[in-house]
């Protein structure tokens, strides 16, 4: 399993309210993630990141620009690329092992041939053993791996993150983050992965783009330099503390912050 | 601990009914009332026991009916619910005849049913179907629509097919309303099935309300509405049963009382 790369160019998304009134959610962005990439989009709420993931998912079109994967204008979801949204979207009434085997059944490919690597899934997010259970069952957090989980069954080259974590309580996100990464190094996919945390953009990525508010725009992108594989000490590098207070630097001269 | 609370709370409802009937007994005793006006529940229930063959017999011609009708209208209401929700032109076709028919209180249609379609089975089928249809319909269309967008986005980046979009994911959210629906609907089809009765039949409880009545058998009339009500109770404890079966995953939000 490899990454594949994306390609946004000048990509501009323009709404219609119910009242007629156009939003402009995206302004002309530009955007290159690299095979095997982890990227980040980070910006304050109404900057249009979740957008820019509907429009990679090829959920949503373009109101101008064009988005390339894998060098192939994109036009509709590709079976290649699995989201995880921001609320766990389980199907209540499956199992934990149904709901991760559900892109299999909807795909109509072997469900024997799946199983296993659906228990090392869950192995991998420590749900060993409840399997048979129904989501009610679980934790928010507990939840959120399944669904992670469902998205990694296929083992996309392209995973799509969006705000997954926003739901979760500070200390369950905080070790969803080192999950993730730890699968991640694994799997190696390319990610885009929207938050507004800014430790959680650091901790994760490659690189980090920074989005302004409405409407929504690059206004840097940064590379992160921190070693792999990733851990609990990565937040101790002084590396991570000045990226983070940059980016704040960043966010305080757009106003979203004050000073 | 909770033992004991559920052990006094059942106790206490047991005592409230049992001083109801026995102030019931007392009081026409006491008052001198006639029991053609209103019976003691002894009596009613020494009837009830006495004549049980006669009230086993009309009550299955009854339950044949309701459930006759209540499926019917399950077999339209929640077909027509599916294509209200796919379909733009077919909802404002179909709403333009529910919406008005819905305002008629279908009991008024009664006589007119039976005009068409005589004594038998089919015109009670008829009218319980009428009264029970509205609300299978409404709660089901309610129900396909519940699903949320996320889960319609996870389906089509999944490139599920329409089939299996109904099937694997709006169904299955709209399972739980339209339980909702059918509960409502079954104890409409007991009213609709009873009406029907009313207006004309030669058989069923509702018949033999009508001639106790005309007897003065007043008894009789009490034990024919407590087993038109048991037969209420026991079509829907059998709905409850098979919505728990039909979703075991279920587990409907037990909020606080207020002030509890």
């Amino acid at each position: 399993m490899t990454g594949v790369d994306v390609q946004a160019r000048d990509v501009s998304k323009t709404y219609v309210t119910k009242r007629g009134e156009p939003v402009h959610a995206l302004d002309r962005v530009s955007l290159e993630i690299a095979p095997g990439e982890f990227v980040s989009v980070l910006g304050p709420s109404g900057c249009g990141k979740s957008t820019i993931l509907m429009l990679v998912a090829g959920l949503i079109h373009p109101s101008a620009g064009e988005i390339r994967v894998g060098g192939e204008p994109l036009r509709r979801p590709r079976a290649d690329a699995s989201i995880v949204f921001q609320r766990d979207v389980l199907l209540d009434w499956r199992s934990v092992l149904d709901n991760v085997l559900l892109p299999v059944e909807i795909k109509r490919l072997d469900r024997g041939r799946y199983r296993a690597r659906a228990g090392e899934l869950l192995k991998l997010v420590g749900l060993t053993g409840f399997e048979s259970k129904y989501p009610s069952e679980l934790s928010g957090g507990m939840r959120q791996r399944v669904a992670i989980c469902r998205a990694l069954i296929q083992e996309p080259r392209l995973l799509l993150m969006d705000e997954p974590f926003g739901a979760l309580d500070a200390l369950t996100r905080e070790q969803m983050s080192l999950d993730l990464q730890r699968i991640w190094n694994a799997a190696r996919n390319s990610v885009v992965f929207i938050t507004h945390s800014i430790e959680e953009a650091v901790f994760l990525s490659d690189r980090v783009v920074v989005m302004s508010p409405r409407p929504g725009r690059i206004i840097e992108t940064l590379p992160v330099a921190l070693s792999r594989p990733r851990g609990a000490h990565t937040r101790t590098e002084p590396g991570f503390a000045a990226l983070v207070e940059r980016i704040r630097d960043v966010f305080r001269t757009q106003g979203v912050l004050s000073s | 601990m909770r033992a004991w609370r559920w052990l006094a709370e059942q106790a206490l409802v047991g005592g409230i009914v049992v001083a109801v009937f026995l102030g019931w007994e007392l009081g026409v005793a006491a008052l001198r009332v006639p029991p053609f006006i209103l019976p003691p529940p002894s009596q009613i229930v020494r009837h009830l026991i006495s004549a049980r063959g006669l009230l086993l017999e009309h009550t299955w011609v009854t339950v044949t009916e309701v459930l006759a009708g209540f499926g019917l209208a399950v077999a339209v209401g929640v077909p027509l619910a599916v294509g209200i929700v796919y379909s733009r032109i077919f909802e404002k076709v179909a709403y333009t005849f529910i919406v008005p028919l819905q305002t008629i209180p279908k009991v008024a249609l009664a006589p007119l049913v039976v005009l068409w379609f005589g004594y038998g089975l089919l015109p009670k089928m008829l009218v319980a179907c009428l009264i029970a249809f509205f609300p299978i319909v409404i709660a089901s269309v309610v129900g396909f629509r519940t699903i949320e967008q996320e889960m319609l986005y996870l389906a089509r980046s999944l490139d599920a097919s329409e089939s299996q979009m109904f099937l694997k994911f709006r169904l299955p959210c709209a399972l739980p309303s339209i339980f909702g629906g059918l509960k409502v609907g079954i104890g409409q089809a007991v009213i609709g099935a009873v009406v029907g009765e009313f207006i004309a039949a030669e058989r069923g409880l509702g018949y033999l309300q009508i001639v106790s009545s005309s007897r003065l058998e007043t008894s009789l009339l009490f034990g024919a509405v407590a087993v038109i009500s048991m037969v209420g109770l026991g079509l829907f404890s059998l709905l409850v049963v098979l919505e728990r079966l039909a979703m075991p995953w279920y587990q409907p939000a037990h909020p606080e009382r207020p002030g509890a």
